[in-house]
């Protein structure tokens, strides 16, 4: 008859992803929902250090209907394993959905909720929904190849290190049950028989007899130290048993960025618009990191002098007075060339203020931006938060920087504008 | 012991060579010693492990059509796996020609020989000879026909659009268990004809069905005549069939869903049928296979006890009081038949005799294989349980009547209650037991068109409300207008009644 190997791992292995895709549309909503909970509920730190989210859905949506029995009515059934009970034995009725009455589930179906897991990128998709991320990344967005080792299995050879002791001895113990029980009960039976025989010979008298007797008991010694002989022979750890990790190398590859974050902290900005400032920053963060393997964060606030600082008093600290934003841009150009060379890393520099600014400083202002920001970064965001009508360098930007293509800006005016404005500004392109 | 041949591969792991080193003595065994001559031509893929969680949820076929609910069942199968709440088979067979099994790179090469035995040669025999096989699959034209149905349903999609394309699938797939033929041959598959006779169906049906129309009467002196006239003289138990057949203003393109699902559906009727047979044909064979290649120096004494191992997890029976318990595990049903099988034709006991003609007979081969060849789970347990593996399993039988605040232990594995345990079991099989017995009783078709289903009560067993509403409402999408259905008992007389309208469902008990 004819045969043939085929081998098919190098194929494609995500048959599924169109059956997973149409799965989620279909419970899209919820999916929603999760993502939108898990974005308010969370802080930034706990949102980015999870892998993967939760999502549970109610086992209606998602039912696949058939017409089935219901409870009642006569059934008779066969189970295995009885222990004690004998014909006309009556026994109460188990509590419905445990013990005999019970048959697989494996349909899934009686389940109150289905529950899974979406992956980071599928998070990243329904929370950035319908946004072009593609034509945001530098094509040519540079990748070190590094290797990471992954747990995949066990393998009955391998690297004494990685040996994993709980299944080895599992196989011991079941092998040198296995080759131990037979020899053992035929040891026990010898001793008995050679019990019997010596009594035996203590009965008789007949000289014929006893010979034979002897005869049968120094050949019973000398099976029986021959199967003791075998049975201490039995190794209590032998290679067979040993099972070990085993680790595949992955390839990953890597994309660093660096995401500057520029905060107007003086007087006239309040405690909402560094709300508002702080969302936009987060939801900028995630989407990078939907791209980016590395984030590099660097925070920079300014009055009339600038300072680079860590999140916490990014955020948190208040100054008075007036503003001026080109140290703010010189600070970040410098901090730029010093720490960042571009051919590792994609610049994307955030710009956050209620749009005050010395009127003398415009120019220099708008000097650095063209000059020396824009030619190097990935993506310049001026966002203005105001509840006043459009600030002194809404009005600036607005007539000299439009043309250049990572330039873009936006107004948040109320709190649900943060996302619908980060939509605005990326969908520019 | 002395061993004629030297192992093919004491290592875990194997290569091509190897594989096919063991392919040609597992065939050599299978055919001298096991006489499996009749199997369709063997092809085994070796796969990932990420390509056998894909295939798990195309109900192992290689081709399918995409549906949201096999993504369902693939991120519950992935999640399961990555709990580990589940493994992964070490091995997916398919009732094709030639027939395809599937080896998980992961396998040792003792399981590599394990897994070739079981599916490319059980298995492939089971399908390759058994009558409701042979009845009711095309496995020389099934990959073909997958293929033409994935192509055909993408394209709905986009000239339907996908939600309109998936709309008629969920009403479909709620009426799958409905769509097999049980007693007539469906004509032979084939891609070629398929397409070309897709598009000669979809001129003429439409007009079939509008012809029904024009025989509706004029004058109402006839209409009175037709009140009383069915429009089809026998019930129809295939409803999906019917509605392919007569829904009055169903388009084309819906009606080939219907058809591709009602396929497919009667494709996988077998295999819901034989389930402890198929599988423990399969483990027996195996278990023959493995043993001879130990017998014959082929595989390392690790290696056997590695197969012990195995085995024993495969056929392992939880007792109904274990919290492992997962119902009759049909490998261990099946294997424990068959090896009685073996066992009763080779040194049978009196009590052997006086259950089973063949008892002592020797030529264990020739039954086994008739007991392949000509039954389904149900007649074969009714055929073949012994006595001995009731003993062994420790079988018991419990009623359940719901007039009754107690439950009745009915027989358990003594003299009298093997005839009732064996009777019960096979019973349970049958597939009246879990599905409900629904057919169509009648369309009105002279009148407002309202499509009648009949429930036939089995063991005043009724129908679960909420299930037989929503289904009905997915009948009532295909069939366009209102449905009803009639819960009957076995005097005929109506129980339950259930109305499906395009906005208002009801439900009618007769209180009697």
């Amino acid at each position: 008859m004819s045969y043939i190997f085929i081998d098919r791992r190098k194929d494609n292995k995500n048959k599924n992803v169109v059956n997973r895709q149409k799965f989620l549309d279909r419970v899209k909503s919820r999916v929603k929902e999760a993502v939108q909970d898990a974005i308010k509920n969370g802080n930034i730190a706990d949102i980015l250090s999870k892998k993967r989210e939760n999502v549970t859905v109610p086992a209606k949506d998602i039912k696949e209907p058939t017409f089935t029995h219901s409870s009642g009515g006569f059934k008779e059934r066969v189970y295995p394993g009885n222990k004690q009970f004998t014909t006309g034995d009556r026994v109460p009725r188990p509590p419905s959905g445990e013990g005999k009455g019970r048959e697989g589930s494996n349909s899934g179906e009686g389940e109150d909720e289905f529950s899974f897991t979406i992956s980071r990128d599928e998070f990243l998709h329904y929370l950035f929904d319908d946004l072009e991320l593609h034509d945001l990344i530098k094509k040519e967005s540079l990748h070190i190849d590094e290797y990471q080792m992954k747990r995949s299995g066990f393998v009955p050879e391998g690297d004494p290190g990685r040996i994993n002791l709980l299944r080895s001895m599992h196989n011991s113990s079941a092998r040198r049950r296995a080759l131990k029980t037979p020899k053992k009960k035929k040891i026990k039976l010898l001793e008995e028989e050679k019990l019997t025989l010596l009594l035996a010979l203590e009965l008789t008298s007949i000289p014929e007899e006893k010979s034979n007797i002897l005869l049968r008991i120094e050949e019973i010694d000398t099976e029986l130290s021959n199967l003791k002989r075998r049975l201490d022979n039995v190794p209590f750890i032998d290679t067979i048993d040993l099972r070990y990790h085993n680790y595949v190398k992955q390839q990953i590859p890597i994309t660093m960025a660096v995401m500057v974050c520029i905060l107007d902290t003086s007087g006239s900005m309040g405690e909402w618009e560094k709300e508002m400032a702080k969302r936009f920053f987060m939801l900028l963060y995630l989407f990078l990191t939907k791209n980016y393997k590395k984030i590099e964060l660097v925070f920079v606030r300014h009055h009339t002098e600038a300072f680079e600082v860590d999140e916490e008093e990014f955020f948190n600290s208040r100054e008075t007075g007036g503003t001026m934003v080109s140290p703010a841009l010189t600070l970040t150009h410098n901090i730029i060339k010093d720490r960042y060379p571009l051919n590792k890393y994609n610049i994307y520099v955030t710009q956050i203020s209620d749009g005050d600014n010395y009127r003398h400083d415009n120019e220099p202002t708008l000097d650095i931006i063209k000059n020396k920001l824009l030619p190097i970064v990935q993506q310049y965001l001026y966002i203005e938060t105001t509840k006043n009508g459009p600030g002194m360098l809404w009005n600036e930007y607005g007539h000299n920087l439009k043309d250049y293509d990572n330039f873009s800006m936006a107004k948040i005016e109320d709190d649900n504008q943060v996302l619908p404005v980060f939509r605005e500004v990326f969908k520019k392109r | 012991m002395n061993k004629l041949n030297l192992p093919i591969c004491p290592s875990a792991s194997w290569t091509p060579e190897v594989l096919d080193k063991f392919y040609i003595e597992i065939e050599k065994i299978a055919q001298e010693k096991l006489k499996l001559y009749d199997v369709y031509p063997n092809q085994m893929e070796i796969i990932s492990s990420d390509q056998m969680l894909d295939i798990y949820t195309s109900v192992g076929l290689p081709v399918g059509y995409s549906h949201w609910s096999y993504g369902k069942q693939f991120v519950r199968e992935s999640e399961a796996y990555k709990h580990g709440r589940m493994g992964l088979a070490y091995e997916i067979i398919i009732n094709s020609s030639p027939c395809i099994a599937y080896l998980m790179e992961d396998n040792t090469t003792l399981l590599q020989a394990l897994v070739i035995s079981h599916a490319s040669f059980g298995h492939n025999y089971y399908f390759a000879n058994n009558y409701l096989f042979k009845q009711w699959t095309s496995p020389d034209s099934i990959i073909d026909y997958l293929v033409f149905a994935k192509k055909y349903i993408s394209e709905c999609e986009e000239k339907y659009g996908i939600i309109e394309v998936e709309e008629v699938l969920d009403s479909c797939h709620a009426l799958q268990l409905y769509g097999v033929d049980k007693y007539k041959r469906p004509p032979k598959l084939s891609m070629v004809k398929e397409q070309q006779k897709q598009n000669e169906r979809e001129e003429n049906i439409q007009q079939q069905v509008n012809e029904l129309w024009r025989t509706i009467p004029k004058d109402s002196q006839s209409k009175d005549n037709t009140e009383s006239t069915k429009f089809i003289s026998e019930p129809e138990e295939n409803i999906l069939y019917f509605i392919e057949k007569n829904a009055p203003m169903l388009e084309p393109w819906k009606r080939e869903i219907i058809r591709i699902v009602r396929k497919m559906s009667q494709y996988f009727y077998p295999q819901r049928l034989t389930k402890i047979a198929n599988e423990g044909f399969a483990v027996h064979t195996h278990h023959e296979i493995i043993h001879e290649l130990y017998d014959q120096g082929f595989l390392t004494d690790g290696q056997m006890m590695e197969y012990y191992d195995i085995n024993s997890a495969v056929i392992g029976q939880q007792p109904y009081h274990s919290k492992w318990f997962n119902g009759i595990n049909p490998y261990a049903l099946g294997f424990s038949i068959f090896k009685d099988i073996k066992r009763i034709c080779l040194d049978p006991t009196e009590e052997d005799r006086e259950c089973f003609t063949f008892a002592g007979c020797q030529d264990w081969i020739s039954v086994t294989q008739d007991a392949v060849k000509n039954y389904k789970d149900e007649s074969f347990i009714q055929q073949f349980l012994s006595p001995k593996v009731i003993r062994d399993l420790k079988l018991f039988s419990v009623v359940d009547d719901s007039s009754d605040d107690e439950m009745l232990i009915s027989a358990i594995h003594d003299k009298k209650g093997y005839r009732h345990i064996r009777n019960v079991l096979s019973q349970s099989y049958a597939m009246s037991e879990y599905v409900p017995n629904i057919q169509v009783y009648d369309a009105k078709m002279d009148k407002d068109r309202t499509l009648i289903l009949r429930h036939y009560i089995n063991n005043r067993r009724l129908l679960n409300n909420t299930d037989t509403l929503d289904t009905m409402k997915h009948i009532r999408r295909l069939w366009g207008f209102n449905v009803e259905l009639e819960s009957v008992n076995e005097k005929n007389e109506m129980l339950v009644k259930y109305t499906v309208t395009h906005n208002t469902t009801s439900i009618d008990v007769n209180k009697k």
